[in-house]
This record gives structure tokens, C-alpha cells and sequence, in this order.
């Protein structure tokens, strides 16, 4: 059992299911939308879209959706290859500040997702 | 002449690792590599160093890199490895270089040892010995069959980055080999001891386990097993 405390949920499986999960929903969410801009549409039309309840959840999942896989992705880039093994202690100042800008401008998109699609 | 160009390092003596050239004279025939390097140390200069045993792909010891794949020298016939008659071999990459082609394996041993790879059960043994049915013999092929060469793990960008946190396919495989062993009892504790974010699941899926195993075996398949074991054992 190796511990990791800053990936998504510390479980191995629990973060690959979360992967698998967000993919399909991500990729329901921009098939949808490519469907509708490839359709042609209205700004009226996609301002209606868009008021829709059921497209502000399915906006909102995919946002989150995005977060998540985003989160797991780029944990496992960084503890790849911005590593003590690698890098020296370098390695683990770089992995962290890495964490750290990538987390933060998660929250700050998935906070802006919301300001948008629920405004 | 096929011309071969060799990894060299001496810790001892070298600053670096650098790569030597050599001729040899293959005599029309399709040689193995483990032949080339044979001829070279016989013929050339014997301080090249290598590790060899049965050559016949049994030991699993002259696992190497040759013109960047890796395989064992004394199986790969220089017609599978040689292109444009130039042939370059190198020790399997990620581990640690004791000398010349020979690697240090410690890292790859404590992961082999990690999936504590025998048999436990605890319940009395009968007077002759645990019977399978044949059905459940069947379920052990492709998996007792490993030489533990590392061709595999060495093979694996996971392992290269993370030889210390994931088990490698090599390790993944014998992991299966007992979760899957009708006779095994500790199935709960195996699991349980994967369900991390390295062990297993820094595994994604890239098969160059499979391309290069020298006896044809499907590490990335054991661990797709494992994954769903682990998601059966927590859904």
C-alpha cells in the first residue's frame, strides 16, 4: 500500500472510476455542444438553451466533470515526472507549487462555470 | 561485417557511460544476439560484461535492450533485432548500471516481493496436496510462465518514474497469478494492499509490456483482472 494524500480521493480505484465517469460525461457535454454549433444557432436560441434548468445541470456536471478529470490527469503528470527520483528535492518543491497553481485555478474555473451558467 | 555499438560503463573507471563500436563477423548465419556479444567478448575484448546462463530463454538473466526494444539476446535471432546491419545494445533501461549490460534488479525484486508471490492458506494441508479442478488449473496459464527477465517493467514508462511506488507489470502478473489460484485464501488482503493510486492503477494501459515479452505473456490483460477485482470488491 503506497499512501498518497494529494490525489483526488486516495484510492487508486475510486480516482480511476471518477476518470472513466467524467470522460463519458465530458464527452456527452461537447458532442451535445458540437452538435448544436455545427447545427447553426442563434444567439436567442443558445440564450435559451442555455436557460434551461436541465442545461444548467448538465453545464454544471460538465464543469465538475472537467475539475475532477483535470485534477486526476495532471496528478498523475506531476507525480510522474516532478518527483524527488527525478528532480532531487527540487522535484517535490516543483510538484507541490504545481499542485497548488493547478487546484487553485480549478476552483477559481469551477466557481466561474457557476457565476455563468447560473447568472 | 555487422556493425554492433555497445553501451559501456565502468563506475570504477569511467566519468560516464559511453558507447563502443565493434565489427563482427556473423559468418553469413543468422546468429543470436547473445552469439554477437559471445564473439565480441571471445574475439575482442573480453572485459565486455553481460549477464547470460541457460541461453535458450529459460533463466531470464541476458534480458537487454537491442536497437531499442527490449527481449533476451540469446532468443532474438539478429533477423528480428538488426537494421541497415547495425545493431545496438544497451542494458534494459531504468534500473540502476552496475556495469556494461549488467543492471542493478533490487528495485524490481522488493516490487516482485511486495505481491508476496506464494501460496497462503492456512487451513490444514491434506496428506498429498491441494487439488484444482482443471477449469481452475486453466485460469493459471499465461501467468506461472514468468522468468521475471524484466524485460517488461523495464519497458514500462510507469516503472521508470515510479519504481519504487508502482509494482510493474511484472509484478502486477505474479500479483494475478495468486489472485486468480483457487488454492489462495488471502485474496482480501492482496486487494486490499493494490487499491492505491501507484500499486495498480499507474498502469494506462500503453501494452509495452506485451510488445516485448519474450514468452508471449499479457501483463497488461492480468491487470485489467486485478482492476476488476478491486471494483468488484468495493462496489
Amino acid at each position: 500500500m503506497v499512501t498518497a494524500v494529494t490525489s483526488l480521493s486516495r484510492s487508486g480505484l475510486s480516482d480511476w472510476l471518477v476518470q472513466r465517469v467524467t470522460a463519458v460525461i465530458l464527452l456527452a457535454f461537447f458532442v451535445f455542444i458540437a452538435s448544436k454549433l455545427l447545427g447553426g444557432v442563434s444567439y436567442l436560441e443558445w440564450r435559451s438553451l442555455f436557460d434551461q434548468t436541465w442545461m444548467k445541470v448538465f453545464a454544471l456536471m460538465a464543469a465538475l466533470s472537467l475539475a475532477a478529470h483535470a485534477w486526476i490527469g495532471m496528478w498523475g503528470v506531476f507525480t510522474d515526472y516532478l518527483t524527488e527520483r527525478l528532480l532531487g528535492n527540487k522535484g517535490n518543491l516543483l510538484r507541490i507549487s504545481f499542485q497548488l497553481i493547478t487546484s487553485l485555478s480549478l476552483v477559481i474555473y469551477v466557481i466561474w462555470a457557476v457565476q455563468i451558467i447560473w447568472s | 561485417m555487422l556493425q554492433v555499438s555497445i553501451y559501456r560503463y565502468n563506475p570504477e573507471q569511467d566519468a560516464e557511460p559511453s558507447m563502443e563500436d565493434f565489427e563482427v563477423d556473423t559468418g553469413g548465419k543468422d546468429l543470436m544476439v547473445l552469439d554477437v556479444l559471445e564473439l565480441i567478448k571471445a574475439q575482442q575484448d573480453p572485459t565486455v560484461t553481460y549477464r547470460r546462463s541457460c541461453r535458450e530463454g529459460v533463466c531470464g538473466s541476458d534480458g537487454l535492450n537491442m536497437n531499442g526494444k527490449n527481449g533476451l539476446a540469446c532468443i532474438t535471432p539478429l533477423s528480428d533485432s538488426v537494421k541497415g546491419n547495425k545493431l545496438v545494445i544497451r542494458p534494459l533501461p531504468g534500473l540502476p548500471v552496475i556495469r556494461d549490460l549488467v543492471v542493478d534488479m533490487s528495485l524490481f525484486y522488493a516490487q516482485y516481493e511486495k505481491v508476496q508471490p506464494y501460496l497462503q492458506n492456512d487451513t490444514p494441508a491434506p496428506a498429498i496436496e491441494r487439488l484444482q479442478t482443471p477449469e481452475d488449473r486453466a485460469k493459471l496459464d499465461g501467468l506461472y510462465e514468468c522468468i521475471l527477465c524484466a524485460c517488461c517493467s523495464t519497458s514500462c514508462p510507469s516503472f521508470w518514474w515510479n519504481p519504487d511506488r508502482f509494482v510493474g507489470p511484472a509484478g502486477l502478473l505474479q500479483s494475478y497469478r495468486f489472485l486468480a489460484d483457487s488454492r489462495d485464501l488471502a485474496t482480501e488482503e492482496r486487494l486490499a494492499r493494490l487499491d492505491d493510486p501507484f500499486s495498480v492503477f499507474r498502469c494506462h494501459g500503453i501494452q509495452n509490456c506485451v510488445n516485448v515479452c519474450p514468452k508471449g505473456l499479457n501483463p497488461t490483460r492480468a491487470i485489467g483482472h486485478i482492476r476488476s477485482m478491486l471494483l468488484k470488491r468495493a462496489a
